[in-house]
């Protein structure tokens, strides 16, 4: 996994609520059985005019000129900020799959989906949450000046405005130390593989009926 | 011992280990697989060398890809190559690791949240992951159940354990009877609109009170289901009777001696008196009447009687540009009456409503009746090949038909548009499934949500109408 430690960047506002993973991958995309490849289908259906089809190449279609992403002071964009509950719905992978490959980095929002949010930590994109007053402010900004950056840095914890001012965050020390290392959460859990044995072993003895009756 | 919530209960039976900043080693009991969430986690596997932890853990079946229409010819017929391949690669991952499938053909096939209940492989006090947010359906046995990313299938394939961390408690205490017509659908429907999509965000929702208790397994297993439309990765039910019979002789359930062990084990299942819950919501159950979605989010949602919504009622800001955002890609007006909306299509499908229960539902209303020549085409998908013969058993394949439904194979179908059922744009669907999203059931289409029952009554009518109506007449 790609280590985030500090990240500046364009920012792309996409200024509409509760933002869900279909909108970010639809469903055909979803049938590829690759992790990556899904940047360019990132947000399909508002960000092309015509129907995105599995394994299609982009490079000619239709674009809607209207959408965030197409237009060209957002061309390098690698910070997204959006608005509440972002990324509801479905637990696929696919959502953060085709943000990272998109380019983006960070997204900031007032609020998160949990699936979404627990997602975009195994593949190295930091999700920080600001409340709704500074994220009202940072889209103000961002809408005011063209190639507006951002400076997430997840060791002090801050997003850092071009003016120099500093908006704190939130993120559980766990998955901060992942994301700062790059750590593969498999690697880590099996230095407890004592643990879990020993757990199995007293969880097979007081609940026999789950082990064995499923086989393949 | 302090007074604890279900929830508390089986994390805390199941946490193997715990770190000072509140991460937990999560014990997972039971993993559901299937084509679209599971290949890059076999792939990870197979890329570091790992093997799963433990095969008997594991139950796969393929489901949003597979065809509902004629299938005889095997995956090598599906027509979709991108599909095919999807399907196949489930197949062959199973077979290379030794974990039960069961494959496209198999009578025992289906939507993963209606076999592994079905086959008792879900059972009350345990732990359920799936690659699918819809996984709290398993909540339904009183067990700990929820979606997860395909990172994490990859993790709990390899260590038979998740990284977790507890979430905060809530209670939505339902108290006395639905009404004639008022089924679970247009109660979780109901309780999605009072608490908004992201209500329940870092909750897990006990549903409880005296109305859950009269409510059967399969009313449960809808309303856990949709959990996650409330922000919730994890809906939940006591065990009690109503459990107890529905699991008994199930496949894969406890047998003789074991059973009784089983059930002993069981009888802790539930809140104690006195266990605190961060959050407490009361829904009077005489309050729901049937609901129908009319915007582009589970919780833009209103009863039959009663009128799309007028944006300038609406003060914030994000809000009302939600709304007339929703207005504009549903096609509908301000104010407009919900029994005005007229349907092109009718889904009688998903793993929210697709049980025997709610196969009878619909055709109870179905029958005797014929689908409206507005009605471009109105499918029944059963949820699995067992409550396919068992409807079939039933004559409820012949009253669908008689009536011009068509009568399905086993899939997910058309709640996500993954296979060939799918809406044309601006096509309106009264559908049975959980998500009203822009494009879901296909690029531009437009989705209501609603009850089986209600489902029946749109296609029978040609628009929405109080089902209600129907079945005093």
């Amino acid at each position: 996994m790609n280590k985030f430690i500090q990240h500046t960047g364009i920012v792309a506002p996409l200024d509409r609520a509760n933002v869900d993973t279909d909108m970010i991958i639809p469903k055909q995309f979803l049938k590829s059985i690759k992790r990556s490849g899904f940047g360019v289908y990132l947000f399909d259906e508002i960000r092309y005019l015509d129907e995105g089809v599995a394994d299609q190449d982009c490079t000619n279609r239709p674009l809607n000129k209207d959408f965030v992403l197409n237009q060209a002071r957002y061309q390098q964009s690698s910070v997204l900020l959006a608005r509440t509950n972002f990324g509801c719905g479905s637990s696929r992978e696919h959502a953060p799959w085709a943000l990272e490959d998109y380019g983006f980095r960070t997204v900031i929002a007032p609020s998160f989906a949990d699936i979404f949010y627990n997602n975009c930590f195994k593949n190295g994109i930091l999700p920080v949450v600001l409340n709704e007053e500074i994220v009202d402010q940072l889209f103000t900004e961002c809408a005011a000046q063209e190639g507006y950056e951002l400076c997430v840095d997840l060791e002090q914890q801050q997003v850092v405005t071009p003016s120099g001012e500093r908006f704190d965050f939130e993120v559980e020390e766990f998955r901060k130390h992942c994301l700062l290392n790059g750590l593969d959460d498999i690697d880590l859990t099996l230095q407890n593989v004592d643990d879990i044995s020993a757990f199995e072993a007293k969880h097979k003895q007081q609940s026999p009926w789950l082990f064995g009756a499923i086989k393949g | 011992m302090a007074a604890r919530t279900l929830y508390d209960k089986l994390f805390e039976a199941h946490t193997v280990r715990q770190t000072e900043d509140g991460s937990a080693l999560l014990y997972i009991d039971l993993q559901l697989l299937h084509e679209v969430t599971s290949p890059q986690a076999f792939e990870g596997l197979r890329i570091a060398g790992r093997k799963p932890w433990r095969l008997d853990a594991n139950l796969a079946t393929p489901d949003h890809n597979v065809p509902t229409t004629e299938r005889s010819g095997g995956v090598d017929e599906i027509v979709d190559p991108v599909s095919r391949i999807q399907v196949k690669t489930l197949d062959e991952n199973c077979d290379d690791y030794g974990i039960l499938e069961f494959k496209m053909n198999d009578h025992r096939q289906g939507i993963v949240h209606v076999v592994g209940p079905e086959q008792g492989a879900t059972l009350p006090g345990t732990t359920v992951v799936c690659g699918d947010s819809h996984t709290a359906t398993h909540g339904a046995f009183g067990a700990l159940a929820h979606g997860i990313g395909t990172s994490e299938v990859e993790h709990v394939l390899a260590t038979q354990c998740l990284i977790t961390r507890k979430m905060k408690n809530m209670l939505i205490k339902v108290e006395g009877e639905l009404g004639l017509g008022v089924t679970a659908k247009d109660l979780v429907l109901h309780i999605i609109g009072v608490l908004g999509t992201a209500g329940g965000t870092g909750h897990a929702i006990e549903f409880g009170g005296s109305t859950m208790s009269q409510i059967s397994m399969e009313g449960r297993m809808t309303i856990c289901n949709m959990a996650i439309e409330a922000g919730a990765r994890v809906g939940m039910v006591a065990v009690d009777q109503i459990t107890l019979d529905y699991v008994e002789g199930r496949p894969f359930a406890p047998k003789g001696d074991m059973w009784q062990q089983a059930v002993d084990a069981w009888s802790d299942l539930h809140s104690d008196d006195g266990a605190h819950f961060d959050t407490v919501v009361e829904i009077n159950a005489a309050d729901v009447l049937p609901q129908v979605t009319w915007g582009t989010s589970p919780e833009m949602v209103v009863a039959v009687n009663q009128l799309v919504p007028n944006p300038n009622n609406e003060s914030d800001p994000v809000k009302k540009d939600g709304i007339n955002r929703a207005l504009s890609y549903m096609g509908l007006s301000a104010d407009q009456a919900i029994t005005d909306i007229a349907l092109d299509r009718i889904f009688i499908g998903s793993c929210t409503n697709s049980r025997i229960e709610d196969m009878r539902e619909a055709a109870k209303v179905a029958k005797g009746r014929k689908v409206a020549a507005n009605v471009k085409e109105a499918i029944v998908v059963p949820g699995s090949g067992l409550v396919k013969a068992q409807a079939e058993a039933e004559g409820l394949d012949k009253i669908f038909e008689e009536a011009g439904f068509q009568w399905r194979e086993p899939g997910c179908s058309m709640c996500l548009a993954m296979n060939p059922d799918k809406l044309a744009p601006k096509e309106h669907c009264a559908s049975t499934s959980n998500r009203n999203f822009e494009g879901r059931q296909g690029n531009g289409g437009r989705t209501h949500l609603v009850s089986p029952a209600m489902a029946a009554a749109a296609a029978v009518s040609g628009t929405f109408v109080d089902v209600r109506q129907l079945m005093e007449a």
